[in-house]
């Protein structure tokens, strides 16, 4: 009894972390996305504009949350709801620390991989639910890029499940105490970043809501709270894919040993989650946004070739001893 | 692929540049003195009104936001009886400027036009007139432009030339 009420206590105070770092990234990309086009950024909210995200969060609260006439009312209003409870999902099996940490799944992995599935329900019914142009077509070349790109996904952290042995992430982490797997997974990892950058839709993988064709493809129709249920799905889903990455292929909390004791493992995993959330604003300011076509093309006749090939001769080392 | 990768390396390398955002409020950027900001009437060395009420910068106005009225004082001069501009109109093109045949009529390099009421973007001539000449300080139509005054007959200007007799046959 008292253990499942520190469980509750513990995932309520992961997720009551989750949503405001969430919403601090909007801040941190803004900030950085300027500095980075010689910019500033927003800086006038708190000592340098560390609140600006409070501020957007009162101003997207006093706006009308209208839901469109001509929209399938109880789907569209489910939809951002999915987005945000999927992603919050996948945090459930992400090892946080030795000691924190939600659940120990046996088949963590497989749970991550199928949230980030169901997480697509979100974007494809909001664009079906709300009966305009943009919006269908943002769902369509949402489930489209998905799809395709969720192939792959799997298959590139397959070779660290050849290696390791294990679908549980906490194990998965301990297994990379002497080296970390992005050393023998490099290939597996870039295909994991791509990926996942598609999943979650950021730049410049953005097409189910690119601004300059699809208006805000699939949440057009969105306002107020719903639309910041979109968005903190979006933040979220770059938190969890970079958490994901440090833990599959950067050793999760692991640092070797003069380093380690520097920080609480829990400050480590928290610096490399930063670390790649940096990249992916990163990718954002640097990179432009490819044809539709030019998307799928590269996932199905670049990556899920390579993501197969690297699978095999993953396979292979591992079958001749050398991994 | 490799040029994107290049791309993310000169992003990257941006982290360590110098903003070039300018803290308005706080931080007054340079506005060259032929800055079109707001517009002002000005006086001539002498310190006399140089409007002559000619209506050309009303009519060159594309937004119409001028409005004058000339009038002829005692002293043989032209002047506007009133002269108004409606800034909440005015695109601050400089076309009156350019009109202006006596350098009256001048753009500044002021830019702060902010008001809570409307009708106090509308400016009389008190509000408009200046006490210098401007971007000009040497012009004075009067003493140029051929034209008698009270105190000046034709011809008599510091830079003007006896007038010609129109019905002799010299050249």
């Amino acid at each position: 009894m008292l253990e499942s009420a520190f469980k509750l206590l513990e995932i309520f105070i992961i997720i009551a972390l989750l949503i405001p770092i969430a919403a601090m990234l909007v801040w941190v990309e803004r900030r950085m996305i300027g500095i980075w086009q010689d910019r500033l950024g927003p800086n006038r909210v708190g000592p340098g504009g560390v609140l600006q995200s409070l501020a957007d969060l009162l101003k997207i609260l006093g706006k009308e949350d209208w839901v469109p006439q001509f929209s399938d009312r109880s789907v569209f209003i489910i939809a951002p709801v999915i987005g945000a409870v999927c992603v919050l999902m996948s945090f459930a099996v992400i090892p946080f620390s030795p000691d924190i940490g939600v659940s120990n799944l046996n088949i963590g992995l497989l749970f991550f991989l199928a949230m980030a599935s169901l997480a697509v329900y979100s974007v494809v019914l909001a664009g079906w639910a709300s009966k305009s142009k943009y919006a269908r077509l943002g769902g369509m070349r949402a489930a489209a890029q998905t799809v395709s790109y969720e192939v792959f996904m799997g298959l590139s952290v397959m070779g660290v499940v050849l290696l390791t042995g294990t679908f549980n992430l906490r194990e998965i982490v301990l297994a990379q105490s002497d080296t970390w797997l992005i050393q023998s997974q490099f290939v597996g990892f870039s295909i994991f970043l791509i990926a996942g950058i598609a999943e979650s839709h950021r730049l410049p993988f953005d097409l189910p809501e690119a601004e300059t064709e699809l208006t805000a493809g699939f949440h057009t129709e969105y306002s107020g709270l719903k639309f910041a249920l979109f968005f903190l799905g979006e933040y979220l889903g770059v938190t969890l894919i970079s958490a994901m990455s440090v833990v599959l292929f950067f050793g999760g909390w692991l640092m070797p040993e003069p380093l380690a004791s520097w920080l609480p493992p829990l400050v480590w995993f928290i610096l490399k989650i930063l670390f790649f959330v940096m990249f992916f604003i990163l990718l954002r300011t640097s990179l432009p946004r490819p044809r539709f076509d030019q998307l799928l093309a590269f996932g199905w006749l670049v990556m899920l070739p390579l993501a197969l090939g690297n699978l095999l001769i993953t396979g292979a080392l591992k079958l001749g001893g050398v991994l | 692929m490799f040029s994107q990768v290049r791309t993310i390396w000169q992003v990257l390398k941006h982290t360590f540049t110098k903003a070039d955002t300018v803290e308005y409020p706080e931080q007054k950027p340079y506005l060259a003195p032929r800055y079109r900001g707001r517009i002002v009437l000005t006086r001539d060395p002498s310190g006399e009104e140089r409007c002559v009420a000619c209506n050309l910068c009303a009519v060159a106005c594309p937004v119409d936001c001028i409005a004058l009225q000339q009038t002829i004082d005692e002293d043989g001069r032209k002047r506007p009886e009133f002269f108004r501009i409606n800034f909440s109109r005015c695109i601050l093109c400089g076309f009156c400027e350019e009109a202006c045949p006596t350098y009256a009529i001048q753009l500044t390099p002021d830019v702060e036009l902010c008001e809570y009421e409307r009708h106090n973007l509308v400016y009389e001539k008190e509000h408009l007139l200046i006490e210098g000449p401007g971007k000009y300080p040497d012009y004075n139509f009067y003493q140029q432009s051929g034209i008698a005054i009270a105190d000046k007959g034709k011809g008599q200007g510091v830079q003007e030339a006896p007038p010609v007799d129109i019905r002799g046959l010299m050249p």
